[in-house]
């Protein structure tokens, strides 16, 4: 049997999920989320060097953090994925590292003009675009890449990190800010 | 508080590494004092933590004690966490709020020390794998000799300095390591105030050469 599939871009799945639990506090969206992203969680901590009762545990304050900061979400910044993953590391820094994590000074996100739906998607199709590019890299590339953002580099080839295609992404990030910074100065005048 | 005119940014491997949350305290308070005030680098950050999300995405799955969901749930419908502090308003200081929250407020609440020839400096409290300072240059003045030992990453907060043929003012960030011997001289005019992070000689083993060598091609 085939499915036909629509090609009108869309948005990922998890960051509409998101987007609901923000606007609705919808329980039942959350718990497909945690579905989803707790064991995925689980796994990163533990790769990180978490016991599976840190990790447990972490896991469990990660979530919450998702429930609790979900106004702070904005989806023409960053996916569902990329937004829990600041989460996840910023508590393994926290929680397992004993560390504070120095942040650049929070941005008033909530602006006075609507969203336009258009940046959602575009953003979401750039990160899926750069999710199948890093799986399309021979194995041992991605290797290196996952052993980056899980601590445990052990080689010369953080190179292999910094070549990745990100121009597109970090263009449409600028173009956000820089919206932002006009709307900060009409606000202010 | 953005700066047009910051010229000198942070080096991608950097940003990557703070990214991926392995970069020591020290560094990452630098790194987020410069991208407090550069959105270049704020969205070059932001672009390396959508490599994370992919990580995450692409990860193992572990499997999940069989309460998890239940736990997490209790604890949200008691409200745990979810009363975060409001930040009380804080007064606009040439220090940018990461930066802010270590010293405990702006430049008047430095407790500085003496370290000769005018020059002042200020330890901050971070953790042992790098050491974060405030160094004071009056105007006009140099740097006291000052060797490094590991990877240096200076950002500029007041003032401006030289260093040779480049001019670094606020905002600005310069990276040096133990290749590079210079001496940086602060501008006639104003005095010059740096937050410097400083990898601790004894790790310079660990992070740093590896990061670095696509820049420095050690």
């Amino acid at each position: 049997m085939r499915i036909l599939k629509s090609t009108k871009p869309q948005t990922d799945e998890w960051t509409q999920c998101l987007i609901r639990v923000k606007n609705d506090r919808d329980a039942q969206q959350f718990a497909m989320l945690f579905g989803h992203f707790a064991p995925r969680v689980k796994a990163f901590l533990m790769k990180s060097g978490a016991s599976e009762a840190l990790a447990d545990d972490a896991l469990q304050d990660a979530m919450v953090q998702v429930w609790n900061k979900a106004h702070l979400f904005d989806p023409t910044k960053a996916s569902a994925a990329t937004w829990i993953y600041t989460i996840v590391r910023n508590k393994q820094i926290d929680a397992i590292r004993k560390q504070r994590r120095p942040e650049p000074e929070d941005l008033p996100w909530a602006t006075t003009s609507p969203v336009d739906p258009a940046d959602i998607v575009e953003m979401s199709q750039q990160e899926q675009k750069l999710r199948s590019a890093i799986k399309s890299l021979p194995t041992d590339q991605r290797t290196m890449i996952e052993k980056a953002y899980l601590g445990e580099l052990s080689h010369s080839e953080i190179a292999d990190v910094t070549g990745l295609p990100l121009g597109t992404i970090k263009s449409r990030i600028r173009l956000g800010l820089e919206r932002l910074r006009r709307e900060m100065r009409l606000g202010k005048s | 508080m953005t700066s047009v005119n910051i010229r000198h940014h942070l080096p991608e491997a950097v940003v990557a590494a703070y990214a991926a949350g392995t970069l020591p305290e020290a560094f990452s308070l630098v790194v987020a004092s410069h991208a407090s005030m550069c959105d270049q680098c704020r969205a070059t950050i932001q672009s390396y933590e959508a490599v994370g999300g992919a990580v995450l995405e692409q990860v193992d799955h572990a499997t999940l004690s069989p309460d998890a969901l239940a736990a997490t749930m209790a604890r949200i419908s008691l409200g745990d966490g979810a009363t975060a502090p409001m930040p009380a308003p804080e007064r606009k200081t040439i220090f940018p709020k990461p930066l802010m929250s270590y010293v405990g407020g702006g430049p008047d609440r430095v407790k500085w020390r003496r370290v000769g020839g005018g020059v002042k400096q200020a330890i901050l409290p971070c953790d042992g794998e790098a050491t974060a300072r405030l160094i004071y240059i009056p105007a006009g003045a140099a740097m006291p000799d000052h060797s490094h030992r590991g990877m240096e990453l200076t950002m500029v907060l007041q003032g401006a300095f030289s260093d040779d043929g480049d001019r670094f003012q606020r905002g600005d960030v310069e990276m040096g390591d133990d290749s590079l011997w210079h001496i940086p001289v602060a501008d006639p005019g104003e005095d010059c105030i740096c937050l410097a992070a400083t990898s601790a000689p004894l790790r310079f083993k660990g992070w740093v050469p590896r990061l670095l060598q696509p820049f420095f091609r050690i």
